[in-house]
């Protein structure tokens, strides 16, 4: 029976375990292949890059879809649900930014982060294999190796994404504090706190505040990654029980597939949390890292 | 997890996103939503003044009520002793009628009294005469004694 299964791997020449996880976790990206380097600024990844900013704009078109016909009178079902959502976000900001005038901004902007990002994490609820096989199956078809048809659907799952959103959410507090402070007091606040002003801790001082900002946005980014990462990861691990299945014919192999719909119905239903909660959580950091942005030391 | 270009591209998406975002999605929904929350408070204050209002119109129709039930009152008892004063002149009035009935029936009675006495006179005169003449055996001549005759009756 081994020889037997060798034999049809070998008829279906399938990908080994390895690879199957290897092809997936490879972005597409405008060199063709594999980033080498861990850092490599001429290379983007198209499918991060145009699922992330496709869901965004879908996302933002929905909501203004909404505001566009808002009606003060009797609200539609749809209508009711963004609303329900705009004062979750309204009653989150009014609660840790006290400017009012701050609000007008950054509770808009938390309301997309919140949106767009629970839509980028959705995807992950989507059938592993479907887009990617469908990609493989097009660049095959214009005449390509399918075994470079690289496609990853979950753009938060790619660190540039959430780094880049970090990033955003890092610069709007860095513009707030100069607003809010001056630059002359905040400059002084970077080198007076956390532990007062006084010419031996200015030094120790300003790298606590530096360490702060970059512990902040990094945790900010990997956080939503890693849990995005994982969960990907953890559904492409479900998906090889199946795929081991599909070479036998033995009981064994039945159990597989009974473990792959059990296990993968429990975790893309726990997931339905897990995208919510990763959406929100990055929601109210932001409201957090810009309201502490307003509070002077 | 590789750093790239999709990095910068993704921070622009950002912006891009969170401005439209600021510019025409946040404004109507909270405007609406505020202008729902007025309409709802308008509407609560106008049930108040509408409760209000009935309470003092309620209060206005007890007070009519009680008004005319008083006046009602009144007109019971002014009628009613209109019928009393009405009931005792016409009391008055048949007792002075009744009297004035009896008087003039007394008077009758005297005047019938006074007839009965003056026939009676009259036939106790023609019998005295007829007595007489029977006692007499005598035929008297009532014309010649007529003097006679009526000293009796004034006799009697």
């Amino acid at each position: 029976m081994a020889t037997e299964n060798v034999a049809n791997a070998a008829a279906h020449s399938g990908p080994t375990q390895g690879e199957y996880i290897v092809h997936h976790l490879t972005h597409l990206n405008t060199t063709g292949e594999a980033q080498k380097s861990i850092v490599d600024w001429s290379v983007i990844n198209l499918d991060s890059f145009i699922f992330s900013t496709a869901l965004g704009v879908i996302a933002v078109l929905l909501l203004w879809l909404v505001a566009s016909r808002a009606t003060a009178g009797v609200p539609g079902r749809l209508q009711a649900a963004i609303e329900v959502l705009v004062e979750m976000v309204a009653d989150q900001a009014k609660g840790i930014i006290h400017d009012a005038k701050s609000r007008l901004f950054v509770a808009p902007l938390a309301l997309t982060v919140f949106v767009w990002i629970f839509f980028m994490n959705a995807m992950d609820l989507l059938p592993l294999d479907v887009l990617p096989t469908l990609w493989s199956q097009y660049y095959a078809a214009t005449g390509h190796d399918p075994h470079h048809a690289y496609l990853r659907i979950v753009p938060s799952a790619d660190l540039n994404i959430t780094l880049a959103m970090a990033l955003g959410v890092l610069s709007v507090c860095l513009y707030y504090n100069i607003k809010i402070k001056g630059i002359g007091g905040w400059v002084h606040e970077l080198f007076a706190a956390p532990f007062g002003s006084h010419p031996v801790l200015a030094p120790i001082n300003f790298l606590m505040q530096m360490i702060e900002f970059a512990a902040k946005t990094i945790s900010h980014g990997m956080r939503l990654f890693g849990n995005m990462y994982a969960g990907e990861l953890v559904f492409m691990l479900i998906a090889l029980m199946g795929a081991a299945w599909a070479g036998t014919h033995s009981l064994s192999g039945g159990l597989l597939f009974a473990g792959h719909v059990i296990a993968g119905s429990i975790w893309a239903i726990f997931h339905i949390l897990i995208i919510t909660l990763q959406a929100f959580i990055f929601m109210m950091l932001t409201l957090v890292y810009v309201g502490q942005a307003h509070e002077s030391h | 997890m590789n750093l790239n270009a999709t990095l910068f591209a993704q921070l622009i998406v950002f912006f891009i996103l969170v401005w439209f975002s600021m510019k025409f999605v946040w404004p109507p929904i909270t405007k609406a939503l505020d202008d729902r929350a007025k309409k709802i408070a308008d509407g609560l204050a106008a049930a108040e003044r509408g409760k209000h209002e009935l309470e003092l119109a309620s209060k206005r129709s007890a007070e009519v009520v009680r008004e005319g039930k008083e006046k009602s009152a009144d007109v019971l008892a002014a009628a009613e002793k209109r019928a009393v004063q009405i009931i005792e002149d016409a009391k008055a009035q048949a007792k002075v009628e009744a009297d004035r009935i009896v008087t003039a029936a007394r008077a009758d009675v005297e005047q019938e009294v006074v007839r009965a006495r003056e026939q009676l006179r009259d036939q106790v005169a023609a019998l005295a005469v007829a007595g007489a003449e029977k006692i007499l055996r005598k035929e008297i001549n009532a014309g010649a004694h007529a003097d006679i005759l009526v000293a009796i009756k004034q006799g009697l």
